[in-house]
């Protein structure tokens, strides 16, 4: 082998298919035919799984840390509530995609701001983005309806085929699709040369210049990227439930969210998938606890993840997958987890 | 003969202290051009002004012929300016082969391409292939950099710059806290850079400077001190003092 | 006219109020560089503790400020020296979800031995109503604000730029190493103020259950009122987190008055449009650290 084609060869090295991926997918798709009487939590575990995604493609590889990713995803929500609503654009599929790029639209904005200044700035400008959304939502209440939410929302069939039933079948399987989707989507993107410059980018920025990468220009991007990622997620938070509300903007939810990327790791894309998984099972034995007082718990969990060490944590977790790897697949670990945060 | 680079009354300041004065600089193209002087003689800022981490207060830096004052950083690598750094500004997570795949995939154009996977490309591989050759990392290529012995960190550092095919390449003290074993390594690479590319050398080792360039500039508390071909300023008395004087202060 | 007056004296005493509250916030994220999203739990904890010793023991609400202030402070020494102290080094992240954590803990055990509606402090009888000055309308409580706010800002600028204490602390900011080789504790330093803005965020957290009203969610309210005082303040003095925190308080104060539909929306135009005029703020931050 020429030392071009190996080159060639080894630089495809974390792009290409690993067993292990194409398991973890086949058990979700089984999951879908295991647990009919899940559905309803599982697509919820779907779209925090894209939801966390999203923020993964901008904290994981570019190194932006948001406390206000709720912003996109409640304009993704209410978007896709009112397109419904006032029977604007009735098909889900063709709604979703409109209400992702009302979401992309309101990121490039904001990406502006967000690009200036330093981490301090872009926790302000990120937490205030979704504060200001939410007073708006609140103020044209008219639109939005208010503190009650957008109701009676009532979704037609998707693709004008297959109807959303009572038992969140359909939502099952449309959310596991458009995640699916999404997520072939981001694997491209991130082992392309743009996706390899914004790990640059997150590693050392004054570096990425130096050798010509336009800094700002890709973080633009992978901001609005990840906003559409985030919309997406909103919409179909809408279209699997039928109501939207002012909560889908809370801080709350942008810090969750964090913790599910936390919990599941970041800069591999699977970070989100694991994390959504075990951030709902977490969720339910608190509430089963204290009912009342479980973000108690949450933050319990936030601090000792921080003092026990991400790294730490994550190495001591993947252990047992990365041997399975390492015997079944015959090579690397795919899950490594990269850090050196911003 | 043709000017690579130049500066015109360069002047910057950090907070009234005048860190560069009225420096004027022209560095012939093909060059092996020194720019010496003791520490704190704001070498590394000249540097921070040329490629655009600085912006000068006033003056202006050409690049063949082209005004670059203003450009960002990022454009003037693109229009053949690049740099090492004096300390290893490297991905710590990234291997070498995806920091040089990355260095040559922005120089042809394809940086921002978010489709083609990395490594796809004939003719990117073959530049990565012939770079990981040439600076002896064709061996550790899938290891990450935060890993790799200073040596070959070092000669990353410096296959980055290359990677860009610069047409005028400055050199930071490539071969700063290298240990002796691996030094001969960096200073054959700088040897052997092709001729076209015009090298401005900042350095502190003497025999490196001499060894290596034909003309030196001596940069003495941000101004220039004088000029000329390596036996003129070693015979210059002025210089003579200024490093005889740093010595006796080292002493 | 006189409505403008009276508008602007809320806006001073509210602002001060903030400075207060978020001073400490200021040296603890400009300074010393920590993302402390926590800072606001100290305040509800300075609050709560007024609150219990006024109802529920009888002591006098001027007795109970300072007792506010030690509180506060004491489980800031106590959290700096178990926790914070060893996520000094550690990356934004790590600090943003570690505080984030502290908040949650925090809201959840306030609401869980309080409850979560809104408390109020009985106040003397001399701090309530108010009277006219050639027409203006003066609130005695917020008249008493300003006045212990603003003797607090000189004091704290005269800490700062005269006493030993700040110029050891200004040492061990710009350079931690050089200032432990020149014999100055610099751990001790940080832990004691820390444990000071703490204090001052728990005496802020009393003076505010008044005007900003105090209920377990306090330090989730709050949260970006603290970050738009440091960020567009900037850290490289206590002159640009105060300025910040009047012209917020100014600004939203007036803003719920004149255009109350869009009362909350001033503040945070007002915060966009610094941020694209001055993006590392309006007193300049010195953008390295």
């Amino acid at each position: 082998m020429s030392a071009s084609s190996d080159v060639g060869f080894h630089a495809q090295r974390q792009a290409r298919w690993h067993y292990g991926e194409a398991a973890f997918w086949l058990v979700v798709l089984a999951c879908g035919f295991l647990f009919p009487s899940r559905y309803l939590i599982m697509t919820d575990i779907l779209r925090l799984a894209l939801f966390a995604m999203s923020l993964d493609l901008i904290l994981g590889y570019a190194g932006i840390v948001s406390l206000g990713h709720a912003a996109f995803f409640g304009v993704g929500a209410y978007a896709a509530g009112l397109l419904a609503l006032h029977g604007i654009i009735n098909e889900p599929v063709l709604a979703l995609i409109a209400a992702g790029l009302a979401a992309m639209v309101l990121g490039f904005a904001a990406s502006f701001l967000v690009i200036r200044g330093v981490d301090l700035t872009r926790l302000m400008v990120t937490l205030g983005i979704a504060l200001l959304l939410e007073a708006l939502a609140e103020r044209f209440s008219n639109i939005t309806g208010g503190t009650d939410g957008l109701q009676g929302i009532d979704m037609q069939p998707i693709l004008g085929q297959i109807p959303f039933d009572m038992f969140g079948k359909a939502g099952f399987f449309y959310s596991l699709a458009v995640l699916f989707v999404l997520f072939l989507l981001a694997r491209r993107i991130v082992h392309s040369p743009f996706g390899l410059s914004l790990r640059a980018i997150k590693n050392n920025p004054l570096r990425a210049a130096a050798i010509g990468i336009p800094v700002n220009r890709r973080l633009i991007a992978i901001y609005t990227v990840a906003a559409f990622y985030a919309g997406i997620a909103g919409a179909l938070f809408t279209q699997t439930t039928a109501i939207a509300s002012l909560d889908v903007f809370a801080f709350e939810r942008s810090a969750d969210l964090m913790l599910v990327l936390v919990i599941g790791g970041t800069g591999y894309l699977y970070g989100g998938l694991i994390g959504a998984v075990i951030f709902r099972i977490l969720q339910e034995v608190f509430s089963t606890i204290t009912p009342q007082y479980w973000q108690f718990w949450i933050g319990l969990v936030l601090v000792v993840i921080v003092l026990v060490g991400r790294q730490r944590l994550h190495y001591g977790v993947l252990y047992l997958p990365n041997l399975l790897i390492k015997q079944i697949g015959g090579r690397k670990a795919i899950v490594t987890v990269p850090e050196s945060d911003a | 003969m043709t000017i690579a680079l130049e500066t015109r009354n360069l002047e910057k300041t950090f907070g009234g202290l005048r860190v560069t004065r009225d420096l004027s600089l022209r560095i012939a193209q093909g060059a092996r051009h020194a720019l010496i002087g003791p520490n704190g003689a704001g070498k590394t800022t000249v540097i921070n002004q040329l490629t655009g981490v600085l912006k000068p207060n006033s003056g202006r830096i050409l690049l063949e012929g082209q005004d670059i004052t203003d450009l960002p950083v990022h454009r003037r690598v693109l229009r053949g300016l690049s740099r090492t750094f004096q300390i290893n500004q490297l991905y710590a997570d990234l291997t070498p082969l995806e920091t040089i795949g990355l260095a040559v995939s922005e120089r042809l154009g394809h940086g921002g391409d978010w489709w083609r996977r990395m490594g796809t490309r004939s003719d990117v591989n073959g530049e990565i292939a012939d770079l990981l050759t040439r600076f002896h990392l064709l061996d550790v290529m899938n290891e990450q950099t935060v890993t790799l012995p200073y040596g070959k960190q070092r000669l990353l550092e410096i296959a980055v710059a290359i990677a860009a095919k610069p047409r005028v390449l400055l050199l930071d003290e490539p071969a700063a806290g290298v240990p002796e074993s691996e030094r001969h390594d960096i200073l054959a690479v700088v040897g052997s850079l092709p001729r076209d590319v015009t090298v401005l050398l900042i350095e502190h080792d003497m025999d490196l400077v001499f060894s290596f360039a034909d003309r030196i500039s001596v940069l003495v508390s941000g101004a220039l001190l004088t000029e000329g071909p390596p036996d003129q300023v070693a015979r210059d008395p002025q210089v003579k003092a200024v490093y005889l004087g740093e010595e006796a202060v080292n002493v | 006219m006189t409505s403008i007056l009276t508008n602007l004296f809320d806006g001073v005493a509210y602002g001060m109020l903030l400075f207060v509250l978020a001073c400490g916030l200021a040296v603890t994220l400009g300074l010393m560089n920590f993302v402390n999203l926590a800072h606001g739990a100290f305040a509800m904890a300075g609050g709560y503790v007024c609150m219990l010793l006024v109802n529920q023991h009888g002591w006098p609400f001027f007795a109970a400020l300072p007792l506010a202030f030690v509180s506060a402070a004491a489980i800031g020494i106590v959290l700096e020296r178990t926790l914070y102290r060893h996520l000094y080094a550690r990356s934004h992240l790590d600090q943003v979800l570690f505080t984030i954590g502290l908040t949650f803990m925090s809201v959840a055990a306030v609401d869980y031995i309080q409850g979560s509606s809104r408390v109020f402090i009985n106040l003397p009888d001399a701090l309530q109503g108010q009277f006219d000055v050639f027409g203006v309308g003066i609130g005695r409580y917020r008249l008493m604000i300003i006045v212990i706010c603003g003797l607090l800002t000189v004091g704290l600028q005269m800490v700062l730029a005269k006493t030993r204490f700040g110029s050891r602390l200004r040492a061990a900011v710009d350079d931690p190493r050089a200032a432990s080789g020149l014999g100055i504790n610099v751990p001790q330093v940080f832990a004691f103020t820390f444990a000071f803005g703490c204090g001052l965020a728990g005496l802020g957290g009393a003076l505010s259950a008044e005007i900003l009203g105090l209920d377990p969610y306090f330090p989730l309210k709050f949260m970006i009122y603290f970050l738009i005082v440091v960020t567009v303040g900037g850290s490289s003095s206590i002159t640009g987190p105060f300025l910040a925190s009047l012209l917020l308080g100014i600004g939203d104060v007036a803003g719920k008055y004149y255009v109350p539909k869009m009362g909350p929306f001033v503040i945070y135009t007002m915060m966009i449009v610094i941020l694209i005029w001055r993006p590392n703020g309006l007193f300049g931050r010195t953008a390295a650290r």
